[in-house]
């Protein structure tokens, strides 16, 4: 594909998606930040009015969207589904990647597309998770260290190897992954079997290890997941906050990347082979 | 006919309430020490007009499905004000 778009979709309230943006747009790819009254108001220049199919690759930015009214990422999916639930079904079935980034991960799973068992189905009726509260009831802020876990289906992560560690930062209150009471076992091994565990926080050593190295208290120390088909990803940690190097609290090299970098080149891989 | 109803948000059986538990923490620090419990509840009060109640409760329930609470963590009760 030569002419590869991205979207990331704004609402009120959405903060992240200038270095969201700016991330693919290093790489040489044309981004935009649309907001989602250019899916469908009529109130709308037509110049700027637009289509999912406009893109190939959709990304919900972290933020507040909403002011975070009701639950995190509530009513920033509550309106995608009432004006586009049917365009990203397809959207997702013809195989083009959606990014969810924090407050972006919350709106997917209210969303029901993740953790998207259904790969006919790709938005649940329900959503089959919650991010709820963090289990130390704080906004945790900092850098976290994630191992990656994927064995080759999310393709977000295509080029990171199964085992590395990388830090991203994170930034929420509301990002404990929970699964439905009774089911949580049965969650996680279905996820493991299919490949959907993207990234799990651990320690500086790479154990899996609790609070304060899992800042939320998630299941199974999950920090990232994907679809059963690995073309929708959602995380807490921000890849987009550490795309230079200098980003990081310890960095030398300012010419080096900077860890989340990988998150972007793999999915541009990926759309070059669409 | 305009009803209201206030719709309680709760947190199903034994999902954590780390808001409830860091109230009751420091309430007990403020020497209330007869408090054994707190928990959490989100309430939202809608005016809705409709022909009947049970027309109205149908649209309610639908609501908290839709949007007001999310299943896998929470449940919702209704209570009519009037």
């Amino acid at each position: 594909m030569d002419d590869i778009k991205v979207a990331v979709l704004r609402i009120e309230g959405t903060n992240c998606e200038d270095e969201t943006v700016k991330a693919f747009r290093s790489l040489g790819v044309w981004a935009e930040a649309v907001h989602l009254k250019q899916f469908y108001s009529d109130m709308i220049k037509e110049e700027e009015q637009r289509s999912i199919f406009d893109y190939h690759c959709i990304v919900f930015p972290g933020g507040f969207s909403a002011g975070d009214y009701v639950r995190a990422g509530a009513i920033f999916s509550a309106r995608v589904k009432s004006v586009l639930k049917r365009d990203l079904e397809e959207f997702i079935k013809e195989g083009f990647p959606v990014l969810g980034i924090c407050n972006g991960f919350q709106v997917l799973v209210e969303l029901g597309a993740l953790p998207g068992f259904d790969e006919d189905k790709p938005l649940a009726e329900k959503p089959e998770m919650a991010l709820g509260i963090n289990e130390s009831n704080r906004f945790e802020c900092r850098p976290c260290f994630l191992k990656h876990e994927n064995r080759g289906k999310c393709v977000f992560t295509k080029r990171i190897e199964k085992g590395r560690i990388l830090m991203f930062p994170v930034a929420h209150a509301e990002g404990r992954v929970i699964f439905p009471k009774g089911k949580e076992e049965e969650y996680v091994e279905r996820l493991i079997e299919n490949d959907q565990i993207v990234f799990r926080y651990v320690d500086d050593d790479g154990n899996y290890a609790g609070y304060p190295w899992n800042p939320n208290g998630s299941i199974y120390n999950i920090a990232g997941i994907c679809n059963v088909r690995g073309n929708v990803f959602g995380l807490m940690p921000h890849p987009e906050r550490v795309f230079w190097r200098y980003q990081h609290p310890n960095w030398e090299e300012a010419e080096k990347p900077g860890d989340g970098r990988v998150v972007f080149e793999s999915v541009i891989d990926y759309l070059r082979t669409l | 006919m305009i009803m209201i109803a206030d719709v309680y948000i709760e947190l199903k059986e034994g999902v954590a309430d780390p808001e409830g538990e860091a109230t009751k923490k420091a309430l007990r620090l403020l020497g209330f020490r007869k408090v054994k419990n707190v928990s959490t509840r989100k309430v939202f009060r809608i005016e809705i007009d409709a022909k009947s109640k049970e027309e109205a409760e149908k649209e309610i329930r639908e609501m908290c499905e839709k949007l007001l609470a999310n299943p896998v963590i929470q449940r919702y009760r209704i209570i009519w004000i009037e």
